[in-house]
């Protein structure tokens, strides 16, 4: 935690693909044990903020500060060791590895130095019984629908053991049924005191979870504020609705 | 601690190596068998890269002319003994490896093979001008008629082949078990997710591309001594780069073995021909069952065993 007791610390952070700016000078920050909610409309710079916190890119302006640490030009590799775990939109499975393998990787590499090395198979267990895979841990992974893809995203970045977790768009092409068990995943992981950030397109599921939401628009931060201020703002309307 | 079949087996191929060493008076056993260990070297060591990284090389002749080349240089220059020549050559060949690993931060995929390819073709040019080494004239090796404990230097060559062949086999087998194996498997998987994970993506390529070069300069370091001539054509042989390639392909990438298997099946096979028709039919040979696994079986043969145990457990019931 930084000096404002912040978890997570963005400052001033721009982010540009040669001439175009999908990030522009964008501030935000989470608390801990925060559920935190970032919203916009599609290529608004949600993904792309991710990739910058988790250091999948690195932005050109601004700073990123975990527990009081400078992270902006720590590789992602980094990042992940001291906590930071994210799924990916699009997902991206380890396709030659069984299901239980790709849980391995972040058990055996960003928590190898804060997880008992015996327990990883039965923690890795834990995790995939919680999105429904306990029989299938030794299926491979490069033959899973999308959905069951973005449920391993999520179980992936949980074996992590993470503190602050990034779900992006983990609830895509779920049932109405899906969405609540994942939302039971989250709360019981924030309960154990996880952060977490939640990038969804899924508004009940947004507005039920977050205690404090970011709306982004066209790289700019148009929101923020608790669920109930974000409904009622006219620019989070006029943004999703295009006018 | 409880010895596994795997280092029972080390040793036993070691035993049976010296028996034969022993017992065969036929010298061209050894020489096959020298040719076909090389070769099994340079396979495993390719896929250290190619198959466990996911990492293509096409240079591998360039590592192994280095290697030859930096033996014969040093040779050249003082009368080191064997052992001491293959050491520097593997080092020599890491660090140029080592080299290579950084060509992986800009270059995914198709680029960095055609890097790859493009640097062992200036290593080539390099020897081909370096009158030291005999430029493309070559050089002549002068060979031990005899050599203490063995029969011949060439059996001496053919236990020392093997030799080097079971370290490297362990090594490539260290690397694809251990957690460093499920790093690597992971970035050729996916770098980025990788990364993500936790996984030092550059560090390990590095560790990759340094092993590689080493198992390469290795295996060419003995070669000027084996064949007693060299010259740039023979060194950069395209046979050696292809064969790199083809056989952890049809033996299969992702196992330890896979390389091994491919190395001692197309290497037999390759001696078999080179003796009863010609070798000028080898590459030709190379090439048509390379595009047969690639087309009917691109993970190899151990990709095939996989698949008919699978069949054979879901349809048994
Ligand atoms: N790697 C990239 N290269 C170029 N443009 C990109 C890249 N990633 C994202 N963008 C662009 O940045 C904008 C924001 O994208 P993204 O962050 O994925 O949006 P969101 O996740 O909110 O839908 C989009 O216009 C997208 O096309
Ligand atoms: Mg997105």
């Amino acid at each position: 935690m930084d000096a404002n007791g912040r978890l997570l610390d963005v400052q001033g952070l721009t982010k540009r693909f040669g001439g175009f700016v999908a990030l522009n000078n964008v501030s935000m920050h989470l608390d801990p044990r925060e559920r935190l909610g970032l919203i916009g409309p599609n290529g608004s710079g949600k993904t792309t903020m991710i990739n910058c916190i988790s250091g999948a890119l690195f932005n050109e302006e601004g700073s990123v500060v975990f527990r009081g640490e400078e992270i902006t030009g720590l590789p992602a590799f980094k990042r992940a060791e001291l906590g930071i775990s994210r799924s990916f939109q699009i997902p991206r499975p380890f396709r030659t590895m069984s299901i239980l393998e790709n849980m391995l990787v972040p058990m055996e590499y960003a928590a190898w130095g804060r997880v008992d090395h015996a327990t990883h198979e039965d923690r890795a267990m834990e995790i995939l019984a919680l999105v429904g895979f306990q029989d299938r841990a030794r299926e491979n992974s490069g033959n899973l629908t999308q959905v069951d893809l973005r449920k391993l995203e999520l179980a992936r970045a949980l074996a992590a053991q993470p503190d602050v977790l990034v779900s992006d768009e983990s609830m895509a092409g779920l049932s109405s049924s899906e969405v609540d068990e994942v939302l039971e995943i989250l709360f019981k992981l924030n309960e154990r005191g996880v952060a977490v950030i939640m990038i969804e397109h899924i508004m009940r599921a947004v507005m039920r979870y977050c205690e404090r939401i970011y709306v982004l628009d066209a790289g700019q931060l148009i929101a923020e504020g608790t669920p109930e201020e974000i409904q009622g703002n006219p620019d989070v309307e006029r943004a999703y609705l295009g006018e | 601690m409880k010895v596994s079949g795997f280092w029972i087996g080390i040793v036993l191929m070691l035993a049976a190596g010296f028996v034969l060493a022993g017992v065969a008076d036929n010298q061209f056993l050894f020489f096959a068998g020298y040719v076909i260990l090389q070769g099994l070297i340079m396979a495993v060591a390719w896929n250290v890269l190619g198959g466990f990284t996911g990492y293509v090389n096409f240079g591998s002749a360039g590592f192994f002319a280095i290697g030859a080349y930096t033996a014969i240089a040093l040779h050249q220059f003082a009368e080191l003994p064997l052992l001491v020549l293959i050491v520097i050559a593997g080092i020599v060949c890491g660090l140029i490896g080592l080299g290579t690993g950084y060509l992986t931060l800009r270059l995914r995929g198709v680029y960095f093979a055609i890097a790859t390819l493009a640097m062992a073709i200036v290593f080539e040019s390099l020897i081909t001008n370096w009158d030291y080494v005999g430029g493309s004239a070559g050089a002549y090796v002068i060979t031990p008629a005899e050599v203490p404990f063995f029969d011949s230097f060439i059996e001496m060559m053919f236990i020392l082949m093997l030799v080097l062949s079971l370290i490297c086999v362990a090594v490539s087998r260290y690397l694809s078990m251990s957690r460093m194996g499920r790093g690597l498997a992971s970035i050729r998987d996916d770098e980025t997710a990788a990364e993500c994970m936790g996984v030092p993506t550059l560090r390990l390529k590095l560790i990759s591309t340094t092993v590689m070069g080493v198992m390469m300069g290795v295996a060419g370091a003995p070669f000027p001594f084996f064949v007693t001539y060299i010259n740039p054509l023979s060194a950069f042989d395209l046979l050696i780069a292809v064969n790199a390639i083809a056989m952890p392909m049809i033996g299969g990438t992702a196992v330890w073995f896979g390389p091994v298997i491919g190395a001692l099946l197309l290497g037999t096979i390759q001696q078999i021909v080179t003796v009863t028709i010609s070798s000028e039919l080898n590459i030709l040979i190379v090439g048509a069952v390379l595009i047969a696994f690639v087309a009917l079986a691109p993970r190899g043969i151990v990709g095939l065993f996989q698949d008919f145990a699978r069949k054979r457990r879901e349809g048994g019931k």
